[in-house]
Protein backbone atom coordinates (compact mmCIF):
# COMPACT_ATOMS: atom_id res chain seq x y z
CA UNK A 1 0.00 0.00 0.00
CA UNK A 2 1.80 2.98 -0.69
CA UNK A 3 0.34 5.85 1.40
CA UNK A 4 0.71 9.58 -0.09
CA UNK A 5 3.88 11.57 0.89
CA UNK A 6 3.11 13.86 3.30
CA UNK A 7 4.29 17.53 1.52
CA UNK A 8 3.49 20.97 2.21
CA UNK A 9 0.01 22.60 2.04
CA UNK A 10 -0.84 24.47 -0.95
CA UNK A 11 -4.13 24.92 -1.62
CA UNK A 12 -5.95 27.52 0.20
CA UNK A 13 -7.99 24.56 1.61
CA UNK A 14 -4.95 22.75 3.16
CA UNK A 15 -3.30 25.81 4.21
CA UNK A 16 -6.53 27.26 5.95
CA UNK A 17 -6.67 23.25 7.77
CA UNK A 18 -3.37 23.10 8.81
CA UNK A 19 -3.52 26.50 10.57
CA UNK A 20 -6.72 25.54 12.17
CA UNK A 21 -4.74 22.32 13.62
CA UNK A 22 -1.97 24.44 14.73
CA UNK A 23 -4.05 27.05 16.49
CA UNK A 24 -5.99 24.27 18.16
CA UNK A 25 -3.24 22.30 19.33
CA UNK A 26 -1.85 25.48 21.06
CA UNK A 27 -5.23 26.37 22.49
CA UNK A 28 -6.03 22.79 24.06
CA UNK A 29 -2.23 21.86 24.74
CA UNK A 30 0.53 23.90 24.35
CA UNK A 31 -1.05 26.51 26.23
CA UNK A 32 -2.62 24.54 29.57
CA UNK A 33 1.24 23.07 29.42
CA UNK A 34 2.91 26.42 29.25
CA UNK A 35 0.48 27.91 31.94
CA UNK A 36 1.66 25.34 34.37
CA UNK A 37 5.04 27.05 34.51
CA UNK A 38 3.47 30.82 33.92
CA UNK A 39 1.48 30.52 37.45
CA UNK A 40 4.43 28.59 39.11
CA UNK A 41 6.80 31.11 38.72
CA UNK A 42 3.82 33.85 38.73
CA UNK A 43 6.06 35.63 41.93
CA UNK A 44 9.21 34.83 40.66
CA UNK A 45 11.80 32.24 41.58
CA UNK A 46 12.02 32.39 45.24
CA UNK A 47 8.87 31.42 46.47
CA UNK A 48 9.14 28.36 43.35
CA UNK A 49 12.04 26.80 45.38
CA UNK A 50 10.58 27.90 49.13
CA UNK A 51 7.31 25.66 47.95
CA UNK A 52 9.21 22.73 46.33
CA UNK A 53 11.67 22.32 49.75
CA UNK A 54 8.45 22.86 52.23
CA UNK A 55 8.40 19.52 53.61
CA UNK A 56 5.41 18.21 52.96
CA UNK A 57 6.65 18.56 49.12
CA UNK A 58 9.31 16.56 49.53
CA UNK A 59 7.77 13.73 51.76
CA UNK A 60 5.00 14.13 48.15
CA UNK A 61 7.88 13.21 46.33
CA UNK A 62 9.39 10.65 48.39
CA UNK A 63 5.91 8.67 48.87
CA UNK A 64 4.81 9.33 45.01
CA UNK A 65 8.24 7.59 43.87
CA UNK A 66 8.26 4.98 46.93
CA UNK A 67 3.88 3.68 45.83
CA UNK A 68 5.60 3.19 42.06
CA UNK A 69 8.59 1.66 42.87
CA UNK A 70 6.31 -0.83 44.25
CA UNK A 71 3.39 -1.17 41.94
CA UNK A 72 5.54 -0.71 38.29
CA UNK A 73 7.55 -3.80 39.17
CA UNK A 74 4.21 -6.06 40.15
CA UNK A 75 2.90 -5.09 37.66
CA UNK A 76 6.29 -5.64 34.83
CA UNK A 77 6.54 -9.29 36.17
CA UNK A 78 2.40 -9.57 35.95
CA UNK A 79 2.55 -7.93 32.50
CA UNK A 80 5.08 -10.56 31.53
CA UNK A 81 3.28 -13.51 33.39
CA UNK A 82 0.04 -12.78 31.53
CA UNK A 83 1.68 -12.36 28.10
CA UNK A 84 3.67 -15.58 28.44
CA UNK A 85 0.42 -17.22 29.09
CA UNK A 86 -1.87 -15.79 26.75
CA UNK A 87 0.62 -15.88 23.63
CA UNK A 88 1.89 -19.12 24.03
CA UNK A 89 -0.77 -21.70 25.19
CA UNK A 90 -3.76 -22.40 24.31
CA UNK A 91 -6.67 -22.60 27.12
CA UNK A 92 -10.04 -22.14 26.88
CA UNK A 93 -11.64 -18.86 28.86
CA UNK A 94 -9.13 -16.64 26.98
CA UNK A 95 -10.86 -14.69 25.74
CA UNK A 96 -12.41 -14.19 29.26
CA UNK A 97 -8.75 -12.92 30.47
CA UNK A 98 -8.29 -10.79 28.00
CA UNK A 99 -11.54 -9.27 28.87
CA UNK A 100 -10.86 -8.81 32.65
CA UNK A 101 -7.30 -7.69 31.95
CA UNK A 102 -8.99 -4.58 30.30
CA UNK A 103 -11.16 -3.58 32.91
CA UNK A 104 -8.68 -1.20 34.76
CA UNK A 105 -9.01 0.97 31.62
CA UNK A 106 -12.73 1.37 31.55
CA UNK A 107 -13.07 1.83 34.73
CA UNK A 108 -13.49 5.22 36.40
CA UNK A 109 -10.34 5.80 38.48
CA UNK A 110 -12.88 6.79 41.30
CA UNK A 111 -14.48 3.56 41.54
CA UNK A 112 -10.74 1.92 41.44
CA UNK A 113 -9.80 3.69 44.62
CA UNK A 114 -13.49 3.00 45.89
CA UNK A 115 -13.57 -0.92 45.85
CA UNK A 116 -10.53 -0.98 47.98
CA UNK A 117 -12.54 0.91 50.54
CA UNK A 118 -15.40 -1.60 50.09
CA UNK A 119 -12.85 -4.13 51.32
CA UNK A 120 -10.58 -2.77 53.82
CA UNK A 121 -11.94 0.72 54.57
CA UNK A 122 -13.46 1.21 58.32
CA UNK A 123 -16.84 -0.55 57.52
CA UNK A 124 -15.61 -2.32 54.76
CA UNK A 125 -16.02 -6.33 54.50
CA UNK A 126 -12.59 -6.84 55.95
CA UNK A 127 -12.30 -3.87 58.02
CA UNK A 128 -13.04 -4.97 61.44
CA UNK A 129 -11.00 -8.03 60.83
CA UNK A 130 -8.13 -5.94 60.13
CA UNK A 131 -8.64 -2.86 63.14
CA UNK A 132 -8.39 -5.93 65.28
CA UNK A 133 -5.40 -7.17 63.82
CA UNK A 134 -3.84 -3.73 63.87
CA UNK A 135 -3.24 -3.82 59.63
CA UNK A 136 -4.14 0.11 58.62
CA UNK A 137 -4.56 0.05 54.44
CA UNK A 138 -6.88 2.93 53.92
CA UNK A 139 -5.90 6.07 54.79
CA UNK A 140 -2.17 4.70 54.69
CA UNK A 141 0.32 3.45 51.93
CA UNK A 142 -0.96 -0.27 51.39
CA UNK A 143 -4.00 1.43 50.58
CA UNK A 144 -2.18 3.90 47.96
CA UNK A 145 -0.42 0.76 46.85
CA UNK A 146 -3.25 -1.29 45.53
CA UNK A 147 -5.09 1.52 44.20
CA UNK A 148 -2.41 2.58 41.81
CA UNK A 149 -1.59 -1.37 41.30
CA UNK A 150 -5.04 -1.44 39.49
CA UNK A 151 -5.44 0.99 37.68
CA UNK A 152 -1.94 0.70 36.32
CA UNK A 153 -2.37 -2.98 35.60
CA UNK A 154 -3.10 -3.13 32.08
CA UNK A 155 0.27 -1.74 30.46
CA UNK A 156 2.97 -3.52 30.63
CA UNK A 157 0.67 -6.92 29.48
CA UNK A 158 -1.11 -4.46 26.66
CA UNK A 159 1.72 -3.66 25.06
CA UNK A 160 3.73 -7.29 25.59
CA UNK A 161 0.68 -9.36 24.13
CA UNK A 162 0.50 -8.32 20.70
CA UNK A 163 4.01 -8.12 20.20
CA UNK A 164 5.04 -11.72 21.40
CA UNK A 165 1.81 -12.93 20.07
CA UNK A 166 2.98 -11.05 16.47
CA UNK A 167 6.89 -13.04 17.14
CA UNK A 168 5.69 -16.53 17.73
CA UNK A 169 7.34 -18.77 19.24
CA UNK A 170 9.98 -20.86 16.43
CA UNK A 171 12.76 -18.97 18.70
CA UNK A 172 11.62 -20.52 21.83
CA UNK A 173 10.73 -23.83 20.64
CA UNK A 174 14.07 -24.15 18.77
CA UNK A 175 15.63 -23.22 22.18
CA UNK A 176 13.64 -25.78 24.12
CA UNK A 177 14.17 -28.49 21.79
CA UNK A 178 18.19 -27.74 22.32
CA UNK A 179 17.99 -27.87 26.16
CA UNK A 180 17.42 -24.63 27.31
CA UNK A 181 15.67 -25.03 30.68
CA UNK A 182 12.59 -22.57 31.38
CA UNK A 183 14.73 -19.41 33.12
CA UNK A 184 17.42 -19.26 30.48
CA UNK A 185 15.10 -19.69 28.18
CA UNK A 186 13.34 -16.44 29.47
CA UNK A 187 16.45 -14.50 29.83
CA UNK A 188 18.34 -15.42 26.62
CA UNK A 189 15.87 -15.75 24.16
CA UNK A 190 12.39 -14.22 25.51
CA UNK A 191 13.77 -11.00 27.26
CA UNK A 192 15.95 -9.88 24.37
CA UNK A 193 13.17 -10.24 21.88
CA UNK A 194 10.62 -8.14 24.05
CA UNK A 195 12.93 -5.81 25.74
CA UNK A 196 12.33 -2.39 23.99
CA UNK A 197 8.31 -3.32 24.35
CA UNK A 198 8.84 -3.77 27.78
CA UNK A 199 10.37 -0.77 28.35
CA UNK A 200 8.17 1.07 26.66
CA UNK A 201 4.88 -0.48 28.86
CA UNK A 202 7.02 0.12 32.09
CA UNK A 203 7.49 3.83 30.69
CA UNK A 204 3.75 4.66 30.11
CA UNK A 205 2.92 2.46 33.93
CA UNK A 206 5.43 4.74 35.91
CA UNK A 207 3.89 7.58 33.77
CA UNK A 208 0.72 7.16 35.29
CA UNK A 209 1.47 5.45 38.62
CA UNK A 210 3.09 8.82 39.46
CA UNK A 211 0.35 11.02 38.05
CA UNK A 212 -2.16 8.95 39.46
CA UNK A 213 -5.11 10.73 41.16
CA UNK A 214 -8.28 9.77 41.51
CA UNK A 215 -8.07 6.36 42.95
CA UNK A 216 -5.05 7.09 45.04
CA UNK A 217 -7.53 10.10 46.20
CA UNK A 218 -10.31 8.11 47.21
CA UNK A 219 -7.89 6.01 49.74
CA UNK A 220 -5.85 8.18 50.85
CA UNK A 221 -7.17 10.51 53.70
CA UNK A 222 -5.18 13.11 52.30
CA UNK A 223 -3.07 13.46 55.36
CA UNK A 224 -0.42 15.88 55.07
CA UNK A 225 3.35 14.80 54.65
CA UNK A 226 2.13 11.38 55.22
CA UNK A 227 -0.50 10.05 52.63
CA UNK A 228 -0.25 12.73 50.38
CA UNK A 229 1.38 11.94 46.95
CA UNK A 230 2.31 14.60 44.68
CA UNK A 231 -0.62 14.47 42.69
CA UNK A 232 -2.55 14.91 46.02
CA UNK A 233 -0.08 17.48 47.51
CA UNK A 234 -1.19 19.63 44.40
CA UNK A 235 -4.64 19.37 45.51
CA UNK A 236 -4.33 20.34 48.75
CA UNK A 237 -2.56 23.63 48.36
CA UNK A 238 -4.89 24.50 45.27
CA UNK A 239 -7.70 23.87 47.92
CA UNK A 240 -5.83 26.43 50.08
CA UNK A 241 -5.56 29.14 47.42
CA UNK A 242 -1.64 27.98 47.72
CA UNK A 243 -1.50 28.52 43.80
CA UNK A 244 2.28 29.24 43.60
CA UNK A 245 2.63 26.06 45.70
CA UNK A 246 0.33 23.64 43.70
CA UNK A 247 2.02 25.20 40.27
CA UNK A 248 5.47 24.54 41.47
CA UNK A 249 4.58 20.82 42.30
CA UNK A 250 2.72 20.72 39.45
CA UNK A 251 5.97 21.77 37.19
CA UNK A 252 7.54 18.62 38.72
CA UNK A 253 4.50 16.30 37.38
CA UNK A 254 4.34 18.40 34.12
CA UNK A 255 8.17 17.56 33.68
CA UNK A 256 7.94 14.02 34.08
CA UNK A 257 4.79 13.99 31.58
CA UNK A 258 7.53 15.48 29.15
CA UNK A 259 10.56 13.56 29.66
CA UNK A 260 7.92 10.47 29.22
CA UNK A 261 6.66 12.02 25.61
CA UNK A 262 9.92 12.33 24.49
CA UNK A 263 11.64 8.76 26.03
CA UNK A 264 8.42 7.52 24.37
CA UNK A 265 8.82 9.04 20.64
CA UNK A 266 12.48 7.87 20.91
CA UNK A 267 11.79 4.23 21.44
CA UNK A 268 8.78 4.64 18.60
CA UNK A 269 11.20 6.36 16.47
CA UNK A 270 14.07 4.00 17.28
CA UNK A 271 12.78 0.58 17.93
CA UNK A 272 9.37 1.10 16.24
CA UNK A 273 10.16 -2.75 14.75
CA UNK A 274 10.16 -4.09 18.35
CA UNK A 275 7.05 -2.26 19.66
CA UNK A 276 3.49 -3.54 19.50
CA UNK A 277 2.32 -0.13 18.98
CA UNK A 278 3.09 0.61 15.31
CA UNK A 279 2.28 -3.33 14.40
CA UNK A 280 -1.10 -3.25 15.11
CA UNK A 281 -3.01 -1.90 11.94
CA UNK B 1 16.91 -22.03 9.53
CA UNK B 2 15.04 -24.36 7.22
CA UNK B 3 15.50 -27.87 7.82
CA UNK B 4 16.13 -28.47 3.59
CA UNK B 5 19.22 -26.44 4.08
CA UNK B 6 22.30 -29.25 3.36
CA UNK B 7 23.45 -29.40 6.77
CA UNK B 8 26.18 -31.72 7.71
CA UNK B 9 25.11 -35.22 9.21
CA UNK B 10 26.85 -35.07 11.93
CA UNK B 11 25.33 -32.84 14.85
CA UNK B 12 27.20 -31.60 17.78
CA UNK B 13 25.00 -33.00 20.81
CA UNK B 14 25.70 -30.99 23.57
CA UNK B 15 27.26 -32.41 26.75
CA UNK B 16 24.29 -33.04 29.03
CA UNK B 17 21.92 -33.17 26.58
CA UNK B 18 18.63 -34.96 27.06
CA UNK B 19 15.99 -35.71 24.32
CA UNK B 20 12.71 -33.82 25.04
CA UNK B 21 10.12 -36.20 26.87
CA UNK B 22 7.68 -37.11 24.08
CA UNK B 23 4.01 -37.06 25.99
CA UNK B 24 0.83 -36.30 24.69
CA UNK B 25 0.72 -32.96 25.63
CA UNK B 26 1.59 -30.67 22.95
CA UNK B 27 2.50 -27.56 24.91
CA UNK B 28 6.06 -27.40 23.72
CA UNK B 29 7.52 -24.15 26.10
CA UNK B 30 7.58 -24.97 29.34
CA UNK B 31 5.77 -22.42 32.44
CA UNK B 32 1.97 -22.72 31.46
CA UNK B 33 1.17 -23.48 34.98
CA UNK B 34 3.12 -20.86 36.68
CA UNK B 35 2.15 -17.70 34.24
CA UNK B 36 -1.34 -18.37 33.88
CA UNK B 37 -1.74 -19.37 37.80
CA UNK B 38 0.21 -16.28 38.59
CA UNK B 39 -1.79 -13.96 35.58
CA UNK B 40 -5.36 -15.45 37.66
CA UNK B 41 -4.19 -15.13 41.00
CA UNK B 42 -2.88 -11.15 40.59
CA UNK B 43 -6.42 -10.95 38.39
CA UNK B 44 -8.34 -12.25 40.76
CA UNK B 45 -6.87 -10.27 44.01
CA UNK B 46 -6.54 -6.86 42.13
CA UNK B 47 -9.70 -7.03 39.85
CA UNK B 48 -12.20 -9.59 40.48
CA UNK B 49 -12.36 -9.79 44.09
CA UNK B 50 -12.59 -5.46 44.87
CA UNK B 51 -14.94 -5.93 41.49
CA UNK B 52 -16.98 -8.33 43.41
CA UNK B 53 -17.50 -6.02 46.45
CA UNK B 54 -18.60 -3.45 44.22
CA UNK B 55 -21.40 -5.70 42.82
CA UNK B 56 -22.33 -7.29 46.32
CA UNK B 57 -22.29 -4.09 48.47
CA UNK B 58 -25.23 -1.88 46.76
CA UNK B 59 -28.05 -4.37 47.88
CA UNK B 60 -27.23 -5.01 52.01
CA UNK B 61 -30.05 -2.12 52.94
CA UNK B 62 -32.24 -4.02 50.36
CA UNK B 63 -33.62 -3.54 46.63
CA UNK B 64 -35.72 -0.28 47.87
CA UNK B 65 -32.49 1.59 49.21
CA UNK B 66 -30.91 1.06 45.77
CA UNK B 67 -34.09 2.23 43.80
CA UNK B 68 -34.20 5.04 46.12
CA UNK B 69 -30.16 5.89 45.65
CA UNK B 70 -30.35 5.11 41.47
CA UNK B 71 -33.63 7.59 41.14
CA UNK B 72 -32.72 10.28 43.79
CA UNK B 73 -33.02 13.75 41.75
CA UNK B 74 -29.33 14.51 42.73
CA UNK B 75 -27.78 11.32 41.46
CA UNK B 76 -30.05 11.57 38.33
CA UNK B 77 -29.08 15.04 37.50
CA UNK B 78 -25.21 13.94 37.76
CA UNK B 79 -25.76 11.55 35.50
CA UNK B 80 -26.86 13.64 32.89
CA UNK B 81 -24.14 15.82 33.34
CA UNK B 82 -21.61 13.48 33.11
CA UNK B 83 -22.79 11.20 30.39
CA UNK B 84 -24.23 14.38 28.54
CA UNK B 85 -21.04 16.37 28.40
CA UNK B 86 -18.69 13.43 27.88
CA UNK B 87 -21.09 12.38 24.92
CA UNK B 88 -20.56 16.52 24.02
CA UNK B 89 -17.27 16.66 23.99
CA UNK B 90 -16.56 13.51 22.16
CA UNK B 91 -18.51 14.24 19.53
CA UNK B 92 -16.37 17.79 19.35
CA UNK B 93 -13.12 15.76 19.50
CA UNK B 94 -14.58 13.68 16.64
CA UNK B 95 -14.39 16.68 14.29
CA UNK B 96 -11.02 18.25 15.36
CA UNK B 97 -9.50 15.32 16.48
CA UNK B 98 -9.62 14.11 12.54
CA UNK B 99 -8.77 17.37 11.02
CA UNK B 100 -5.44 16.83 13.63
CA UNK B 101 -4.94 13.48 12.55
CA UNK B 102 -5.38 14.89 8.68
CA UNK B 103 -3.07 17.26 8.85
CA UNK B 104 -0.69 15.03 10.66
CA UNK B 105 -0.94 12.47 8.47
CA UNK B 106 -1.04 14.08 4.80
CA UNK B 107 1.04 17.64 5.35
CA UNK B 108 4.56 18.31 6.30
CA UNK B 109 5.33 21.60 8.04
CA UNK B 110 7.87 22.91 10.33
CA UNK B 111 7.44 21.44 14.19
CA UNK B 112 5.03 18.34 13.09
CA UNK B 113 6.80 15.86 14.99
CA UNK B 114 6.61 18.31 18.28
CA UNK B 115 2.92 18.90 17.67
CA UNK B 116 2.47 14.99 17.00
CA UNK B 117 4.00 13.96 19.73
CA UNK B 118 2.39 16.75 21.52
CA UNK B 119 -0.94 14.75 20.99
CA UNK B 120 -0.23 12.37 23.72
CA UNK B 121 0.30 14.99 26.40
CA UNK B 122 -3.39 14.19 28.27
CA UNK B 123 -2.28 10.59 28.60
CA UNK B 124 0.80 11.61 30.04
CA UNK B 125 -0.19 14.61 31.97
CA UNK B 126 -1.50 13.72 35.55
CA UNK B 127 -5.22 14.95 35.45
CA UNK B 128 -4.79 17.14 38.60
CA UNK B 129 -1.94 19.17 36.59
CA UNK B 130 -4.24 19.48 33.45
CA UNK B 131 -7.11 19.90 36.00
CA UNK B 132 -5.55 23.17 37.82
CA UNK B 133 -4.25 24.69 35.04
CA UNK B 134 -7.33 25.02 32.91
CA UNK B 135 -9.71 26.34 35.84
CA UNK B 136 -7.00 29.21 35.80
CA UNK B 137 -7.15 29.29 32.35
CA UNK B 138 -10.25 29.79 31.79
CA UNK B 139 -10.96 31.66 35.31
CA UNK B 140 -12.26 35.41 34.83
CA UNK B 141 -8.46 36.18 35.26
CA UNK B 142 -6.88 33.84 33.24
CA UNK B 143 -5.26 33.95 29.71
CA UNK B 144 -8.57 32.80 27.98
CA UNK B 145 -11.15 33.72 30.92
CA UNK B 146 -10.23 36.85 30.41
CA UNK B 147 -11.00 37.30 26.67
CA UNK B 148 -14.16 35.08 27.16
CA UNK B 149 -15.16 37.38 29.83
CA UNK B 150 -16.22 40.66 27.47
CA UNK B 151 -18.11 38.37 25.64
CA UNK B 152 -20.62 36.85 28.22
CA UNK B 153 -19.23 33.31 28.85
CA UNK B 154 -17.91 32.03 31.94
CA UNK B 155 -15.82 28.76 31.61
CA UNK B 156 -14.67 27.78 35.10
CA UNK B 157 -16.85 26.66 37.48
CA UNK B 158 -19.76 26.15 34.85
CA UNK B 159 -20.98 23.04 33.03
CA UNK B 160 -18.87 24.56 30.15
CA UNK B 161 -15.46 24.08 32.23
CA UNK B 162 -16.31 20.28 32.26
CA UNK B 163 -16.84 20.25 28.34
CA UNK B 164 -13.51 21.77 27.69
CA UNK B 165 -11.49 19.48 30.37
CA UNK B 166 -13.02 16.74 28.35
CA UNK B 167 -12.00 18.07 25.26
CA UNK B 168 -8.24 18.06 26.55
CA UNK B 169 -8.79 14.54 28.13
CA UNK B 170 -10.23 12.83 25.09
CA UNK B 171 -8.30 14.29 21.87
CA UNK B 172 -5.60 11.97 21.68
CA UNK B 173 -8.09 8.85 21.62
CA UNK B 174 -9.42 10.02 18.07
CA UNK B 175 -6.07 11.20 16.85
CA UNK B 176 -4.60 7.89 17.53
CA UNK B 177 -7.05 6.04 16.27
CA UNK B 178 -7.35 7.89 12.92
CA UNK B 179 -3.69 8.35 12.10
CA UNK B 180 -2.71 4.87 11.23
CA UNK B 181 -5.96 4.62 9.37
CA UNK B 182 -5.53 7.22 7.27
CA UNK B 183 -1.41 6.48 6.80
CA UNK B 184 -2.25 3.13 5.26
CA UNK B 185 -4.91 4.81 3.19
CA UNK B 186 -4.80 3.87 -0.47
CA UNK B 187 -3.33 7.27 -2.33
CA UNK B 188 -4.52 5.23 -5.20
CA UNK B 189 -8.18 4.75 -4.10
CA UNK B 190 -8.36 8.73 -4.05
CA UNK B 191 -6.74 9.17 -7.06
CA UNK B 192 -9.03 7.06 -8.79
CA UNK B 193 -11.93 9.24 -7.41
CA UNK B 194 -10.61 11.93 -8.83
CA UNK B 195 -9.50 10.86 -12.13
CA UNK B 196 -13.40 9.33 -12.18
CA UNK B 197 -14.44 13.11 -12.17
CA UNK B 198 -15.42 13.55 -8.28
CA UNK B 199 -14.85 16.90 -6.61
CA UNK B 200 -12.57 17.03 -3.50
CA UNK B 201 -15.44 17.17 -0.98
CA UNK B 202 -16.79 14.30 -2.98
CA UNK B 203 -13.96 12.37 -2.72
CA UNK B 204 -13.49 13.34 1.62
CA UNK B 205 -17.48 12.25 2.00
CA UNK B 206 -17.79 9.78 -0.07
CA UNK B 207 -14.62 7.99 -0.30
CA UNK B 208 -12.35 8.51 2.41
CA UNK B 209 -15.17 9.18 5.29
CA UNK B 210 -16.78 6.05 4.75
CA UNK B 211 -13.17 4.05 5.03
CA UNK B 212 -12.25 6.28 8.48
CA UNK B 213 -16.01 5.56 10.05
CA UNK B 214 -14.92 2.30 11.94
CA UNK B 215 -11.24 4.13 13.37
CA UNK B 216 -13.51 7.16 14.38
CA UNK B 217 -16.36 5.03 16.02
CA UNK B 218 -13.43 3.45 17.76
CA UNK B 219 -11.63 6.84 18.58
CA UNK B 220 -15.29 7.81 20.06
CA UNK B 221 -16.05 4.67 22.16
CA UNK B 222 -12.54 5.60 23.41
CA UNK B 223 -12.68 8.76 23.96
CA UNK B 224 -16.40 8.61 25.58
CA UNK B 225 -15.43 6.07 28.43
CA UNK B 226 -12.35 8.12 29.61
CA UNK B 227 -14.79 11.05 29.92
CA UNK B 228 -17.20 9.24 31.66
CA UNK B 229 -15.13 8.28 34.51
CA UNK B 230 -12.38 11.11 34.37
CA UNK B 231 -12.30 13.00 37.58
CA UNK B 232 -9.15 14.68 38.31
CA UNK B 233 -9.60 16.81 35.12
CA UNK B 234 -12.99 18.04 35.98
CA UNK B 235 -13.31 18.95 39.71
CA UNK B 236 -11.01 21.50 39.79
CA UNK B 237 -12.54 23.56 36.90
CA UNK B 238 -16.08 21.98 37.16
CA UNK B 239 -17.63 24.38 40.51
CA UNK B 240 -19.08 21.00 41.70
CA UNK B 241 -22.13 22.78 42.09
CA UNK B 242 -25.19 19.84 42.67
CA UNK B 243 -27.88 19.86 40.34
CA UNK B 244 -26.27 21.85 37.37
CA UNK B 245 -22.14 21.16 37.59
CA UNK B 246 -21.68 18.00 39.79
CA UNK B 247 -20.01 14.75 37.76
CA UNK B 248 -21.21 11.41 38.86
CA UNK B 249 -17.34 9.99 40.36
CA UNK B 250 -17.60 13.25 43.01
CA UNK B 251 -21.24 11.92 43.94
CA UNK B 252 -19.12 9.06 44.73
CA UNK B 253 -16.84 10.04 46.53
CA UNK B 254 -18.96 12.36 48.40
CA UNK B 255 -21.16 9.29 49.55
CA UNK B 256 -18.24 8.00 50.72
CA UNK B 257 -16.86 10.44 52.85
CA UNK B 258 -19.85 10.17 54.45
CA UNK B 259 -19.54 6.81 55.03
CA UNK B 260 -22.41 5.58 53.06
CA UNK B 261 -20.91 2.62 51.41
CA UNK B 262 -23.78 0.80 49.99
CA UNK B 263 -24.94 4.41 48.35
CA UNK B 264 -21.39 4.97 47.07
CA UNK B 265 -21.49 1.27 45.27
CA UNK B 266 -24.78 1.70 44.19
CA UNK B 267 -24.08 5.34 42.50
CA UNK B 268 -20.73 3.34 41.15
CA UNK B 269 -22.30 0.29 39.73
CA UNK B 270 -24.75 2.33 37.98
CA UNK B 271 -22.26 4.43 36.22
CA UNK B 272 -20.11 1.50 35.46
CA UNK B 273 -23.38 -0.27 33.98
CA UNK B 274 -24.30 2.32 32.25
CA UNK B 275 -20.72 3.36 30.71
CA UNK B 276 -20.86 -0.91 29.22
CA UNK B 277 -24.00 -0.26 28.07
CA UNK B 278 -23.30 2.77 25.70
CA UNK B 279 -19.92 0.99 25.20
CA UNK B 280 -21.92 -2.40 23.98
CA UNK B 281 -24.09 -0.49 21.58
CA UNK B 282 -21.05 1.49 20.07
CA UNK B 283 -19.32 -1.88 19.60
CA UNK B 284 -22.23 -3.30 17.78
CA UNK B 285 -21.99 0.27 15.56
CA UNK B 286 -18.41 -0.44 14.59
CA UNK B 287 -19.17 -4.17 13.59
CA UNK B 288 -21.31 -3.44 11.21
CA UNK B 289 -19.53 -0.54 9.93
CA UNK B 290 -16.27 -2.35 9.76
CA UNK B 291 -18.66 -4.89 8.03
CA UNK B 292 -19.82 -2.63 5.57
CA UNK B 293 -16.52 -1.13 4.63
CA UNK B 294 -15.19 -4.69 4.15
CA UNK B 295 -18.10 -5.23 1.01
Amino acid sequence: MSAKAARFPKTPAAIGLTLFVVAWMTLVIILPLANVLFEAFARGVAPYLTSLAHPDAISAVKLTLLVAAIAVPLNAVFGIAAAWAITRFEFSGKGLLLSILDLPFTISPVISGLVWVLLFGAHGWFGAALQDAGIQIIFALPGLVIATILVTLPFVARELIPLMQDQGTDEEVAAVTLGANGWSLFFRVTLPNIKWALTYGVLLCTARAMGEFGAVSVVSGHIRGLTNTLPLHIEVLYNEYDSVGAFAAATLLAGLAIITLILKTFLEWRFAGELAAHRKH
Amino acid sequence: MSPTASTPATTVVPEGFKPPKVTHNTRVLPGFKLSLGLTITYLSLIVLIPLAALIARPWEHGLEAVINTVTDERVLASLKVTFGISFAAAIANLFTGLAVAWVLTRYEFPGKRILDALVDLPFALPTAVAGISLCTMYATNGWIGSLLEPLGIRVSYTPLGIFVALVFVGLPFIVRSVQPVLAEFDAEVEEAATTLGASPLQTAFRVILPALAPALLTGFSLAFARAVGEYGSVIFIAGNMPFLSEITPLLIVIKLEEFDYAGAATVALTLLSLSFLVLIVLNAAQLILSKRGQK
